[in-house]
């Protein structure tokens, strides 16, 4: 089982008390009403899939309840690094070299 | 007025017995008991961190602050659920919803008495009882005595709280009790083994 670090609850909790909502920092528009049709799809249903590193929104939900940022690599399910919600997007991520 | 008096008189004293969600029901394994805990009041309080200090003295027992913690005080305890979310369980028959109502500060407490049944589990194999269905690490040095968190029981949500070395209280929602009791049941026998 995976072991998840919640930002929140300050430790890692296995991964049944969690839940996956999607691609995080993903903007809405300040004028959603004035936002054309091909404006609106990409921010509603465009996501980017990226095999590799992806930054997710996770919720604690049998814990905390909170929402949070999660950066996680789509080929070997490995957490690299969660942070709270609201915080900007990291720089460098820890263990990346390149 | 004493016609008044007589009608409150007889409102006060129900006309059907309540009974509580599973109330009596103990399952007894070698090294572990399982029993139902008798009714006690409890509010969900949700508050931000500025209103924390006149809750707490309202409610005579300091809120945690710190995660995966709780704060006891004459037969009232404060479990820490989130960064602004706690549960106040009372098993010495006040009123936690009244006092908090004295507090001038911003807050919403809500009963949730009836919504939640607590359960014991206590004796040398309580921890291998809870884990059988709950995933955290119920060692005592990451779940230390006093220590409480809502997690995740089989299919259940619950709330755990360490009470002693060797003893447990979960608190699962009334429709799930009989659900949680039996899952703890067959995991005290299994226990045993």
């Amino acid at each position: 089982m995976l072991l998840i670090r919640c930002p929140y609850c300050e430790e890692e909790r296995p991964e049944l008390e969690f839940r996956n909502a999607g691609e995080a920092h993903v903007v809405r528009s300040t004028n959603i009403a004035g936002e054309s049709d091909d404006d609106f799809e990409k921010f509603f249903f465009i996501r980017s899939n990226p095999k590799g590193v992806i930054y997710e929104r996770w919720r604690h939900i049998h814990g905390c309840a909170r929402f949070f940022n999660a950066v996680r690599d789509t080929v070997t399910d490995k957490f690299v690094m969660t942070y709270k919600a609201g915080e900007p997007k990291p720089a460098k991520l820890p263990g990346a070299s390149k | 007025m004493a016609k008044a008096a007589v009608k409150t008189k007889a409102a006060a004293s129900p006309s059907v017995e309540r009974r509580p969600a599973l109330a009596g029901r103990v399952t007894s394994a070698p090294g572990v008991k399982v029993e139902i805990l008798p009714p006690a009041e409890r509010i969900s309080l949700r508050a931000p961190e500025a209103s924390l200090a006149a809750l707490s003295k309202a409610l005579g027992v300091t809120l945690p602050t710190k995660p995966k913690t709780s704060a006891a005080k004459s037969g009232r305890t404060a479990l820490w659920l989130g960064p602004d979310e706690w549960l106040i369980v009372d098993e010495a028959g006040n009123d936690p919803l009244a006092d908090c109502a004295k507090a001038p500060a911003l807050h919403s407490a809500v009963g949730i008495s009836h919504r939640n049944v607590a359960i014991s589990v206590a004796g040398p194999a309580a921890a291998v009882t809870v884990n059988s269905g709950c995933p955290q690490d119920l060692s005592l040095e990451a779940f230390p005595v006093g220590a409480a968190s809502r997690t995740i029981l089989g299919k259940s949500e619950i709330v755990l709280l360490r009470t002693a070395a060797d003893a447990f209280r979960v608190e699962c929602w009334r429709s799930f009790s009989d659900y949680v009791f039996t899952l703890l049941s067959e995991a005290a026998s299994d226990a045993a083994n």
